[in-house]
């Protein structure tokens, strides 16, 4: 279950703004079912539902689901082709543009919660190619006011001046020395697919840090890890292979999805063509590593052999007395990127509330966590994960038990 | 007043086993299906984590998974004549609740039947006579034979994942597995079980005594598995809670495990849990299934209408229902007409526990699972000699240890006090040298004339419905099978090296109150004549042939096995028919 959405984050400042006028090269024909398709597979990569359709509704695309931010929540537009609520009465030319520069129909700022950030890299005939797709959506009057934000945030003039500060607005262009596979996958990955709106760390005003990019991120109650080529941190160890199969299923020898990735998995990666996968998986080999600045804490014997106790009784049934869980099942967490993220947000997360891993037609089991918050305290969390984060090839900053505390306070006030 | 909801293509009364199969079959071809279950939705990590699988109090004893006797319960009688009170505490069975079903809270010992058990009366009428039953005696041949199901074994087996050696091969006898058992198209689909030391010591026993052990095959998988669903199952970790208990570890076959990931995917399935079905509703001609009627948790009533109609319940409530809806003949034992509620049928279990020097003998009986063991079949249906026993039927004999759980394992000599202090010091002597199998001698019971299932009189249910009444007894046959065998069993467990066996015989008469296992038979049987049975080879109502009967209601006679690999055979084999002739032809597959 989802409540929210995945977005990134942005400051507020208050520069103005300048606007360039759009040329429009293409356009939209509703009866090209070839134009039409590749604007689906392209809304699917882009995971535009997993904003824009509400769960439940029986809906697509007429918005209203609430996106969390840190300065309050947006509800996403409805962008079905209702001329009243949705984008129908829209130009071709104002598609393109809120899509790659972020800008509504009157011209006025939208929020970045819309990762424009990452669509101006696409193509003029990709937009359009989604509106094509968008105009074939059936119309749901849905009137929705997306700015839900307290003062000052909901000053959309605001966004001018991060826009500047933030946002570099240009299509995608090819690297030359590089494959056309990984060229593809690098328009799949900086672009469409925003992988940095989560992964990408964030400054104090929201915006990308550019020189750390897919170095991991807390948000939403977890933190989405380093996705970078790091042998440690990030998918070193995982093959091309292994990272296009879970982004397929879900799964793979390593790891299961869960929380906000499980969902963009669902709605989006799962449907996306192999090619695409392996394309962007390409890409992320290629991430250079993101050294941590400075080594693992020095870790407590006594909390490591607490830890080792109870890991023994509580966890070692499914995850294994040498960590090595079950591939598909039961992640590993010896030798695991997930563990040894400097950030146990997603660790402290998953053993104090569960988590069910997504299920995809390819993988359906969708086995889950179960909650062991009840049973153990803060300092057994902590000494626990101290212990998987300091074992099997493991060597990572310990838990605290105020840390755990904060979490179990964090968590108690979130539905999702 | 009912209201009425939209027509499905079809509507599945329990979604358990049967229903899991019988949903996830014909959604695979397009039907639009609804699946109408009594209890709560249950799943894995939420309904039995590992963080709390594991309570014995709970579970066990409690019995937390299990319907309430005051949502639903039985009257028991064991003769007629005699007044049948109802049951206010499960005993001698124990009744599945919700989404799962019995699929839940099994052992997973997954067998299958001996090929003479499907043409059983023909067989053993050729080998020793007519007269050589007992006059009472109702078996029957079932209407299919070994050819016919073999592959629907085959097809639930890799459902499940189960963990076994096999001992017939195409045909040819295989080393370390069951020699009695009938050919299989494929091996296991995963290795046997590791055994622990009381199961290798057994295995050793019998084998000095000239018989053949084998491992039990096992819905407690010996590794991690992948079934043709994609669903995927972990391997045992040996914890001893599997029966009354959910598995925690996705390692028992269940259709939490190996089928719901994949039918809840479906977009042509839904499911209404909590959602109790009142009757079958028929047409003014009676022949034909117009849907079903459903309560919810409101009280609220509800009109389910659709073309095909399954009755995939517990045994008892399929018979239940189909009485309620006035469906099919019932049964009167008088004149041995009727055949909605005959042949009903349980098991016969005995066994023996056998004291071994504590100081020389650790079992460590906590190490286990539901389905480990190892057992002999020399016993088992026809595969000796009954001529001149005087008897007919069998069982498996076996070292089924399936747990060491701390509130039910105490194995004292007799003798000791029943408490105190020297209770429990017997209980610290004995609890880890003591061998208590839990499935020792796994008895036949045959069907009789005075066995059977109809409507109370008197008692009723939450709706004002008549509770369905049992009446059972065992019969001489039964009780000189149960005596021969747990003698034989005995010899293997003093084989062991025992200081002292003890039997336990299993007497007359039937007791409603003492545990035996939950495999309760017959009621709808299935067979070739209309005229005594309830469903066709098929599990097609001969009444209304738009109505097919799922489980082990169907059984004409309870075998020396544990039945689930059988009913999940059924209604593959079920399901296959219906898929394959009926969707193409609505109408009577079998013309009697």
């Amino acid at each position: 279950m989802r409540s929210s959405a995945v977005v990134g984050l942005w400051g507020l400042a208050a520069i103005a703004a300048a606007g360039a006028a759009y040329a429009a090269t293409a356009s939209v024909n509703t009866q090209d079912f070839k134009q039409r398709e590749r604007g689906r597979q392209l809304a699917v990569a882009g995971d535009c539902a997993g904003c824009h359709t509400l769960p439940g509704s029986g809906h697509d695309f007429a918005g209203g689901l609430s996106i969390e931010t840190p300065f309050g929540n947006l509800l996403a537009a409805n962008i079905t082709p209702d001329a009243a609520t949705g984008i129908g009465a829209w130009s071709d030319d104002e598609f393109v543009n809120a899509l790659t520069k972020g800008t509504g129909r009157s011209g006025e700022h939208l929020y970045p919660a819309m990762p424009y950030t990452y669509y101006t890299k696409l193509s003029r005939d990709d937009a359009l190619a989604i509106r094509a797709y968008l105009k074939t959506v059936p119309a749901v009057h849905n009137p929705v006011k997306s700015d839900q934000l307290p003062f000052p945030f909901n000053v959309r003039a605001s966004l001018a001046g991060w826009d500047k500060l933030f946002f570099k607005p240009g299509a995608f262009k090819p690297v030359p020395n590089k494959s056309a596979e990984w060229n593809r996958g690098a328009y799949l990955v900086e672009g469409l697919g925003h992988c940095g709106a989560c992964h990408t760390p964030k400054g104090t005003l929201g915006g990308d840090k550019r020189k750390q990019p897919l170095r991991g991120y807390a948000l939403q109650g977890w933190f989405a890890p380093n996705i970078t080529n790091d042998q440690r941190l990030g998918l070193g160890t995982w093959s091309a292979d292994d990272i296009a199969e879970y982004l397929k299923t879900g799964h793979n020898r390593f790891s299961a999805a869960s929380g906000p990735m499980g969902d963009v998995i669902a709605h989006s990666t799962s449907q996306m063509s192999d090619a695409d996968l392996h394309a962007m998986a390409t890409y992320l080999k290629d991430q250079p590593a993101q050294k941590e600045e400075s080594a693992p804490a020095k870790v407590d014997d006594a909390a490591v052999k607490t830890g080792g106790r109870i890991y023994a009784d509580e966890c070692s049934g499914c995850h294994g007395r040498d960590g090595k869980g079950t591939p598909g099942l039961f992640p590993a967490l010896a030798s695991s990127p997930a563990v040894r993220q400097s950030d146990a947000t997603s660790l402290m997360r998953v053993v104090i509330r569960g988590a069910r891993s997504v299920g995809t037609d390819k993988a359906p089991t969708a086995p889950a966590m179960p909650s062991f918050g009840w049973i153990l305290d803060d300092a057994q969390v902590a000494d626990l994960l101290t212990y998987v984060r300091n074992s099997w090839g493991n060597a990572s900053s310990p838990v605290s038990a105020d840390d755990v505390g904060k979490a179990r306070r964090a968590l108690a006030k979130r539905r999702d | 007043m009912a209201q009425k909801l939209p027509k499905k293509d079809a509507v599945i009364i329990g979604l358990g086993w049967t229903g899991s199969i019988l949903a996830h079959e014909l959604c695979e071809v397009g039907l639009d299906v609804v699946a109408i279950e009594r209890g709560p939705w249950r799943d894995t990590a939420t309904s039995f984590p590992i963080s709390y699988a594991q309570d014995e109090l709970r579970y066990r004893i409690q019995h937390d998974l299990f319907l309430r006797p005051a949502q639903m319960s039985v009257t028991f009688r064991n003769k007629a004549g005699e007044t049948a009170l109802p049951v206010r505490n499960w005993g001698a069975f124990m009744l599945g609740n919700g989404v799962g079903g019995a699929g839940i809270h099994w052992n997973a010992e997954t067998w299958r039947f001996l090929p003479s058990d499907f043409v059983l009366r023909t067989h053993l009428t050729q080998r020793y006579g007519e007269k050589f039953l007992p006059d009472d005696m109702t078996i029957q041949d079932w209407g299919i034979t070994w050819d016919d199901i073999e592959p629907h074994y085959d097809k639930f087996e890799y459902l499940c994942g189960t963990s076994g050696t096999a001992g017939n091969l195409k045909g040819k006898i295989q080393d370390g597995g069951n020699p009695f058992e009938g050919p299989r198209s494929r091996p296991y689909p995963t290795p046997a079980q590791k055994q622990p030391f009381s199961h290798t010591l057994y295995a050793k026993a019998a084998r000095e005594l000239g018989y053949k052990p084998f491992p039990q095959p096992s819905g407690n998988l010996s590794e991690a598995y992948t079934n043709p669903l994609g669903v995927k199952m972990g391997k045992c970790t040996y914890c001893g809670f599997c029966e009354w208990f959910g598995c925690a570890n996705y390692s028992k076959a269940s259709p939490q495990t190996t089928i719901l990931p994949a039918l809840m995917r479906m977009k042509n399935f839904e499911v209404r849990t909590e959602s109790e079905v009142t009757r079958i509703n028929l047409d003014r001609s009676r022949t034909r299934a117009t849907g079903v009627t459903f309560v919810d948790t409101s009280g609220q009533e509800w009109e389910q209408p659709a073309d095909l109609v399954l009755l995939c319940a517990f045994q008892l409530f399929n018979v239940q229902l189909l009485l309620l809806s006035g469906i099919g003949k019932p049964y009167d034992p008088q004149s041995g007409e009727g055949h909605i509620g005959r042949n009903f049928t349980h098991q016969t279990m005995s066994g023996a526990i056998g004291f071994f020097d504590k100081d020389k003998y650790n079992f460590n009986p906590f190490v286990s699972s539901g389905a480990i063991g190892m057992c002999i079949d020399e016993f088992n249906g026809d595969n000796f000699d009954h001529g001149p026993l005087g008897f007919v039927g069998g069982g498996y004999l076996g070292q089924v240890q399936t747990n060491g759980r701390p509130i039910e394992t105490t194995p004292v000599p007799p003798g000791t006090p029943n408490w105190g202090p020297k209770w429990k010091q017997a209980q610290r002597d004995n609890y880890l040298s003591a061998v208590t199998a839990t499935s020792g001698v796994h008895g036949s019971m045959y069907s009789y004339k005075t066995n059977y299932l109809d409507l109370d009189p008197t008692y009723k249910d939450r709706f004002g419905r008549p509770l369905m009444r049992l009446t059972m007894d065992f019969h001489d046959n039964e009780l000189k099978m149960s005596a021969y065998l747990t003698d034989k069993f005995s010899a293997i467990i003093k084989q062991m090296g025992a200081k002292q066996v003890v039997p336990h015989l299993r007497k007359g008469p039937y007791d409603v109150t003492a545990y035996q296992t939950s495999h309760l038979c017959g009621g709808a049987i299935m067979g070739s004549d209309p005229k005594s049975s309830a469903v066709n080879r098929y599990l097609q109502s001969w009444d209304v042939p738009n109505l097919f009967v799922q489980g082990a209601t169907a059984f004409p006679q309870n075998h020396g096995y544990n039945p689930t690999g059988t009913v999940g055979a059924l209604a593959f084999w079920s399901a296959a028919a219906i898929r394959s002739q009926y969707l193409k032809n609505p109408g009577p597959l079998v013309h009697a």
